[in-house]
């Protein structure tokens, strides 16, 4: 059965929100005490014992105040002095610990491990024989991890593609200049942007003329790498950072003014969404024909052809955009707080 | 005895590219100042990769792999020096004290660089 309590005022809840307020120290106790004690006497005697009480009285709390400063002196003396000393200590101590203990656990578990290239590893299981042997001819891919991610697991990469969409998002939706309901700017809040980057270096010559070299080269290499995903190492997602490191290096060379003509808000909606809704749509498709046995269009095609490997390419293809787009609006985002 | 030449050469270059990342490496931790900092950096990074790799295409002999590894060393060469240089340009504009840290010859250099384009 519950037990109800009248005591509420001394219950832990009270007693907890008094001590929250400060409103009882130890020296408001005594002091409350004290009054209490000597009510009786303070209605009888003269006014000299009347005094000398009060006398007393302010003494006695004034002795405690003094008692009480001198703690806290000395506890601020042990901090400044031998406390942060002791700290140090402490904190190099543990820090050693913590970091040895770190190793010797990593140290004995990579004992465990079984040795490497071993044909009887658990890794070597029949799922990856089956991806080695059967990959090729099944998705007509010569990067086998193309194959796993784009085929074999697409839908886990589809996942990936959106969380680095969705992360876009919400830092747009923390960084983004906040707008009028017509969707303009004031002019205040651009300056206010404006002046973070005062201090940076704008239109360094060094700069723009090695960049006028680099950009090209590593906008192509990017689409090179992401292009021949699924013939050598590489695909989606280290093509398109390549690129968006690219664009990053045209931005930092140019300005906004010049990248904002072929690179916005609208740019990065668009594309970012075609990607995503193609990649979902397509691989729709393929498992929806795939799973059920039905005749499908898309042909493996010759393995080592650039358009081969059915959809491969596509797909690292919107996989790239999304990843380049991202890097971009982050890097913009940051910096700029708009596209 | 020409691949042993080849082999004593390439030693030589990859040993004298590790000195020269190894110093850097040094330069960076020793000196105080964010410029002189980059100083260390900058210089032994070029003088390092050209060595390396270097050696390494000495070593391998000239392929098709080598004509990839040049390539590796201009694209690094290009973006080094200048990445060194916009942090240089960086700090010579936010630092007030300049003058507590180097001998600053040129002052009306340093107010432009502040004053912006």
């Amino acid at each position: 059965m519950a037990h109800i309590r009248n005591d509420y005022e001394n219950s832990w809840w009270p007693r907890l929100k008094r001590w929250l307020q400060g409103g009882s120290t130890k020296l408001d106790e005594a002091m409350t005490k004290e009054y209490d004690e000597s009510r009786e006497g303070h209605l009888v005697g003269t006014i000299e014992e009347a005094q000398a009480r009060e006398d007393a009285r302010e003494e006695k709390v004034r002795r405690q105040l003094a008692e009480e400063q001198t703690m806290y002196t000395q506890a601020h003396q042990w901090a400044a002095t031998h406390g942060q000393k002791t700290a140090r200590v402490l904190y190099g101590l543990f820090a050693v610990i913590i970091c040895v203990s770190i190793i010797a656990l990593l140290l004995s578990t990579a004992t465990h491990l079984p040795p490497f290239g071993n044909a009887d590893n658990p890794v070597n299981n029949e799922v990856s024989q089956r991806y080695i042997e059967k990959g090729q001819e099944e998705t007509g891919i010569v990067n086998i991890v193309a194959g796993m991610i784009l085929d074999y697991r697409a839908f886990d990469t589809l996942g990936e593609s959106n969380v680095l969409f969705i992360a876009a998002c919400s830092v747009l939706i923390l960084l983004r200049i906040s707008r009028d309901p017509n969707g303009g700017v004031s002019a205040e809040q651009l300056a206010v942007e404006a002046n973070d980057r005062m201090y940076e270096p704008k239109n360094d010559i060094i700069l723009q003329h090695i960049a006028k070299v680099l950009v090209p080269i590593i906008l192509m290499f990017g689409m090179y790498v992401i292009m021949n995903g699924h013939i050598s190492p590489g695909g989606g997602f280290s093509g398109g950072a390549i690129m968006g490191a690219g664009l990053i290096l045209y931005l930092n060379a140019f300005g906004f003014k010049q990248t904002e003509r072929f690179f916005t808000f609208k740019t990065f909606q668009i594309v970012s969404l075609c990607a995503l809704s193609f990649y979902a749509l397509s691989k729709a498709y393929s498992f929806f024909t795939g799973a059920n046995h039905l005749e499908s269009i898309i042909t493996t095609g010759t393995p080592g052809a650039l358009f081969s490997a059915g959809l491969i390419p596509y797909l690292n293809l919107a996989v790239g955009l999304v990843v380049c787009c991202t890097m971009y609006a982050f890097y913009t985002l940051f910096r700029k707080g708009d596209m | 005895m020409l691949d042993t030449v080849r082999f004593v050469i390439s030693l030589i270059m990859t040993l004298g590219g590790l000195f020269a990342l190894l110093s850097g490496i040094v330069g960076v931790f020793r000196f105080k100042y964010a410029l002189t900092r980059i100083h260390a950096a900058a210089l032994f990074d070029t003088v390092g990769i050209l060595l390396m790799v270097g050696g390494v295409i000495v070593g391998q002999g000239f392929t098709i792999a080598s004509l990839k590894m040049l390539l590796v060393i201009a694209i690094l060469w290009m973006s080094s020096p200048v990445s060194s240089h916009l942090i240089g340009r960086l700090e010579v504009t936010i630092n007030d004290a300049l003058d507590k840290n180097m001998t600053v010859a040129d002052q009306t250099m340093v107010d432009h660089e502040k004053e912006g384009d």
